[in-house]
């Protein structure tokens, strides 16, 4: 439908009938797959392939990747999450060309610098690698696919990053509001 | 009957094609929903946008009423299907971690792909964070394998620790739901905010 407002009002879909559509992803790789949605594995799958690659030897005896592959067998690149992953780029690509949102951008508060966004990007990625670890999976992987399953310890992820994430929002707040 | 690939009804190369569907799937949903934008994602933590709440347990509890009526039809068996383990203090550790990367970077690592896909460069430096956190991880593993291991429970249900039924879990959690979608649209109209 034509529509005569000029103002560059970005659309998004309405959050509970995109909830209801990420629910049904959500439930389709457990029932095709067995398991939920992640983005943190497929992270250390490339990490793990990366360190093997340029230093075999020093992964070979490294205890972190020894345990790696007990727990996973084959090529640490042929892995489940690594394939879902793709998807996402293809996915979140296709859907941003075709609500007109391809631009390359720096987003941030008109309050701060980009210089200051770019860092504190850098700061929450290191943050949440590590502590997507420590969580055996992210928000997608412990927290809402773990919610699916009804598992504990994804919910107690889930409340411990939300809870972490408003008890330090005060002290962030001029990056935001 | 499911889960398909568990039960062999599909190849394993057929599930590595179908990841890849999925993964177009819930990459077109996170961004359809504005998951690639940092400032609409922080917004929950300000109260003024509350997208992420309300999409994420809608998620959550469509795909578990979704498994549990599944089961009962007997179209998968919940046994075969992957519950995340709990290492109670590892977990509980690891989450207030992460939640100090979502306040700091505004994204978590699925949707900073959405938004890196879109062309978001803060998004890209988050993912550059992402894999310098999990190197760090990896290489300093023998600082972080108490903890890592510490509180382990197996892979224990909430239902099942609190002496209840999967569906009578599921009741409480819908109800908490619709509570917080209640009180999301009241606190977006309390901290209300121009276009960002």
């Amino acid at each position: 439908m034509e529509t005569t407002i000029k103002t560059k009002k970005t659309r998004y879909m309405n959050p509970y009938i995109g909830g209801v559509l990420l629910g049904l992803v959500l439930l389709a790789a457990n029932f095709i797959s067995g398991r939920g949605l992640g983005a943190s594995g497929a992270i250390k799958s490339v990490v793990v392939a990366t360190t093997q690659t340029v230093a075999p030897k020093y992964a070979e005896k490294t205890k972190y990747f020894k345990e790696y592959h007990e727990e996973h067998s084959g090529s640490p690149l042929k892995n489940w999450l690594v394939f879902q992953m793709l998807g996402v780029i293809v996915g979140g690509f296709a859907s941003g060309a075709l609500a007109g949102r391809l631009k390359f951008k720096v987003e941030h508060s008109p309050k701060i610098t980009s210089r200051r966004r770019l860092i504190f990007a850098l700061l929450g990625g290191i943050f949440f690698g590590v502590g997507s670890q420590l969580g055996r999976g992210c928000t997608s992987g412990s927290a809402l696919s773990g919610m699916a399953v009804i598992s504990f310890g994804g919910i107690i992820t889930m409340m411990a990053i939300f809870g972490g994430a408003y008890i330090l929002a005060w002290f962030f707040r001029r990056n935001w509001i | 009957m499911g889960p398909l690939a568990v039960n062999d009804i599909i190849s394993p190369n057929t599930n590595f094609f179908l990841a890849f569907v999925i993964g177009i799937g819930f990459g077109f949903v996170l961004e359809q929903c504005g998951f690639s934008s940092s400032r609409k994602l922080a917004g929950l933590f300000y109260g003024y946008d509350m997208v992420v709440l309300k999409v994420f347990f809608t998620g959550g509890v469509t795909a578990m009423l979704g498994l549990l009526f599944f089961s009962l039809f007997g179209w998968v068996d919940l046994n075969l299907v992957y519950v995340n383990p709990t290492f109670l203090t590892s977990a509980v550790v690891g989450g207030l971690v992460m939640g100090a990367g979502f306040i700091m970077g505004g994204f978590c690592p699925g949707t900073s792909f959405c938004g890196a896909a879109i062309g978001k460069i803060d998004a890209m430096i988050f993912i550059v964070g992402l894999f310098i956190g999990v190197y760090f991880f990896a290489f300093g593993y023998p600082m972080f394998e108490t903890l890592y291991k510490s509180g382990s429970m197996g892979s224990p249900k909430i239902s099942t620790m609190l002496d209840l039924s999967d569906g009578v879990f599921a009741l409480i959690l819908v109800v908490i739901a619709l509570g917080m979608f209640y009180a999301s649209e009241w606190v977006e109209k309390k901290f209300p905010r121009e276009e960002y």
